[in-house]
């Protein structure tokens, strides 16, 4: 018996209400460890070719790691993944909360779902009893509404995922939501949800995670609380979370504006961590096993009504507020909820409203169009366009399938502040002088998301220090010179490797990441729940295989895949920013090149950023060697 | 020394339940806690903690005296215990379960392993 996992999947053949468990193989525990690595190792394995995103031919995975639901700080995350209907690549997204502990309590590492479910219907997992049950009434309901009718009807031990009208109606930036208020928010994951008719899936475990040594895992446990509490950051990080980044990355020039117009704003005190404390917060939520909640459960009033809300984070401070104008915090969480109770993603949400303002200012969308005026700071105009995009109706239908494809179809320049790359809209970070982050958006296997690398730090503080560290330090806005672009590769590179080594493991980074708990420490927690050992060096190769693959995935799915996939929107290469910290600057075309050139040669990749077969063969990938010159562009020049 | 929850400090993050089960059981399992996490969403946004203050209803209720008090502490002597489920249905608190894998219920042993861990400080000791 495999430790540290519950030792099997679950494949659910909707069209054919077929269930199936198989053990998970101890070569595939090996390889990839977990969570991301399994989501990766699946999709590879197991999409058919030219499998459309929304059509029932794609996969439908949620995958935990080997410490996920153990007893540890922080052991709650769980990875869905998918061709993504956002960049029609690899795709995956991950949420906190307390789903995946408790499928893997229920005996089940992994679920794939197949197949379409004939009728809307919810996906119920209790130990060994599953069953698909007719949706009735929740289709059209909301994330939020749903979750709360479930837990009415199946009692508060069920972990529920929702999906909400968004998600129904296959917007490409649709979300999954759990425990009212966390997300999958990326690539569309909720639209594949959503496309297989399955509107919830409710997991209630009873079982236990065979461990190798349970004494040594209570000992260990306690001695990672106790180390996490004596961190500086858990009394200075913890009470505004992730939304006490919001000054220092105005104050360092990087909070994105106006759809990414400028890079700061001289309102974002007004909707910062303090904001949330003093006008939103009634608790802290915190995902499973974590000591240090991120999630701030408030009210939030405003002249729409008043709400409940988990949030805003950073992300949603920075996409909804700052980039949206909106300076009332409230306001910011009013839309967070919209947004959660539509089952929209908030970053893509922000970056599409944004960018629709944008258009209807400079005269490329009517007010006809839109269905009403439209202003930058306004939150009735983002709300409209919010309700329009989950039903896609009127503008919404232009809206749903992303910037990218929007952009693409309304033409008149406007590709050009479309701020994506490859198809999924850019999280919450401005990259204009920061040549690594810009390199990190550029490469992330997924589209420009800030998770899968964050070098922002080191780009503009010339810092690798914890984000407790960075928000604390000194600094007061000035004028920042222009980053050198070169040399920045192998930073982002193992940033690219370290942080998802979390992913496979299946916990949060953020006890790593803005705490300073070592990373060293999972090498012997690791081997407690395992009874294997596993250096830090060689989980980092783990990550490095999993790196490649899911841009072999990548490079396989999507026609003429390659350099021309990775580059960064116009605006941030042509547009110097105007004012701020980084007035005056921005990476330019050739400077792009740099940065892609030494990252494809560290990265044993082809000038058109393809792996080579004796990259992916020195990775253990040589099943991907066999076949990525079948489907993929190389370039050798 | 008895054991207080201080519900306003929980975040509802359950290490408290897991460090439970792994010190009485062994085992890596909630379901095998003797305390209960209530989420209260979306109104009214709070966490309820409902856990056993060794009022002793269990024993009253014990048909077979199988729960007796040990300095001030309720215990289950599972060897004595028939898995009637009185117990269970007679705590106040709603803080004894039954498990399919265990043959007498689920019940606080005062270990304090919950409050040791628990980082809110929303589980605290205090002299009885």
């Amino acid at each position: 018996m495999l430790k540290g996992y519950a030792g099997r999947i679950l494949r659910v053949d909707l069209t054919n209400e077929k269930i199936v468990r198989q053990s998970l193989p101890a070569k595939m525990a090996q390889n990839f460890i977990g969570g991301r690595g399994f989501v990766a190792k699946t999709l590879f394995d197991e999409l058919p070719p030219d499998v459309d995103p929304l059509g029932p031919d794609n996969i439908f995975i949620a995958a935990s790691g080997p410490l996920s639901g153990q007893f540890l700080p922080a052991s709650g995350k769980t990875h869905f993944g998918c061709k993504s209907p956002a960049t029609g690549g690899y795709g995956d997204s991950n949420l906190g909360g307390h789903f995946g502990p408790a499928l893997k309590y229920a005996g089940y590492d992994m679920m794939v779902l197949n197949g379409r479910a004939a009728l809307p219907s919810v996906l119920v997992i209790e130990d060994e009893t599953v069953s698909i049950r007719p949706a009735r009434n929740l289709w059209g309901m909301g994330s939020l509404s749903s979750e709360t009718r479930l837990k009415e009807e199946m009692g508060e031990d069920f972990q529920i995922l929702t999906i909400g009208p968004a998600g129904e109606n296959r917007v490409a930036f649709a979300c999954i939501t759990h425990d009212f208020g966390r997300q999958a928010g990326r690539v569309g994951i909720g639209a594949v949800m959503g496309s297989k008719n399955i509107k919830a899936i409710a997991v209630k475990g009873t079982g236990s995670i065979p461990v190798n040594d349970p004494k040594a895992l209570l000992e260990e446990g306690k001695r990672a609380y106790r180390n996490v509490r004596a961190k500086p950051g858990f009394t200075g990080w913890t009470p505004e979370g992730t939304a006490g980044i919001t000054d220092w990355v105005a104050r360092v020039g990087a909070l994105p504006t106006r759809n990414f117009q400028t890079s700061y704003w001289d309102q974002h005190a007004k909707i910062n961590g303090a904001a949330i404390l003093r006008e939103l917060k009634i608790t802290d939520k915190g995902c499973y096993c974590c000591p240090t909640p991120c999630g701030k459960y408030g009210r939030a009033k405003t002249g729409l009504g008043h709400v409940y809300v988990e949030g805003p984070e950073f992300e949603t401070i920075s996409l909804l507020g700052s980039n949206c104008l909106i300076d009332d915090i409230s306001e910011v969480a009013y839309a967070n909820y919209v947004c959660d109770e539509l089952g929209l993603d908030t970053i893509s949400a922000g970056v599409v409203c944004s960018w629709a303002i944008e258009c209807f200012e400079k005269g490329l969308l009517s007010r006809e169009a839109i269905g009403k005026d439209v202003q930058f700071g306004d939150l009735e105009s983002v709300v409209h366009l919010l309700e329009c995009i989950a039903r896609r109706e009127g503008v919404g239908e232009l809206l749903a399938d992303g910037v990218k494809t929007a952009a693409q179809k309304l033409g008149h320049g406007s590709e050009a502040f479309a701020i994506h790359v490859k198809g999924l809209e850019w999280s919450g970070y401005e990259c204009r002088n920061a040549p690594g982050m810009m390199l990190a958006y550029m490469t992330s296997d997924v589209g420009a998301h800030h998770a899968r690398a964050w070098v922002l730090g080191h780009d503009l503080a010339g810092s690798s220090a914890s984000v407790h560290d960075l928000i604390v330090s000194e600094g007061t806005g000035e004028h920042l010179p222009k980053s050198k672009v070169t040399g920045r590769a192998a930073k982002v590179i193992e940033s690219q490797h370290l942080r998802p080594l979390f992913d496979l493991l299946g916990i949060c980074r953020l006890q790593f990441m803005e705490l300073g708990f070592e990373v060293e420490n999972y090498e012997r927690l690791y081997e407690v729940v395992t009874g294997k050992r596993m250096t830090l060096e060689q989980m980092l190769s783990v990550s490095e295989r999993v790196w490649q693959l899911t841009r072999s995935v990548s490079a396989r799915e999507i026609p003429g895949f390659g350099r021309s996939w990775d580059y960064p929107p116009e605006r941030l290469m042509n547009d110097p920013v105007p004012d701020g910290p980084n007035r005056g600057h921005c990476i330019s075309r050739r400077e792009v090149d740099i940065l892609l050139d030494e990252y494809y040669a560290l990265r044993g990749w082809d000038a058109n950023g393809i792996p080579k077969a004796e990259t992916l063969i020195s990775m253990g990938l040589a099943d991907v060697a066999e076949t990525i010159s079948q489907w993929a562009c190389h370039e050798t020049t | 020394m008895r054991l207080i929850a201080k519900s306003e400090r929980c975040s509802g993050c359950g290490a408290c339940r897991l460090v439970c089960g792994l010190t009485n059981y062994g085992e890596v399992n909630p379901a095998m806690a003797a305390l209960s996490i209530h989420g209260r969403f979306p109104a009214p946004g709070v966490y309820e903690i409902s856990l056993c203050d060794q009022c002793g209803a269990c024993a009253e209720a014990c048909p077979v005296d199988a729960i007796e008090a040990q300095n001030g502490v309720y215990l289950v002597n599972a060897d004595v215990c028939i898995s009637c489920g009185e117990c269970i249905e007679a705590c106040p608190h709603g803080v004894m379960f039954d498990h399919a894998r265990l043959d007498a219920p689920i019940k606080c042993t005062l270990c304090q392993a919950c409050a040791e861990i628990c980082p809110r400080d929303a589980l605290v000791l205090e002299e009885a």
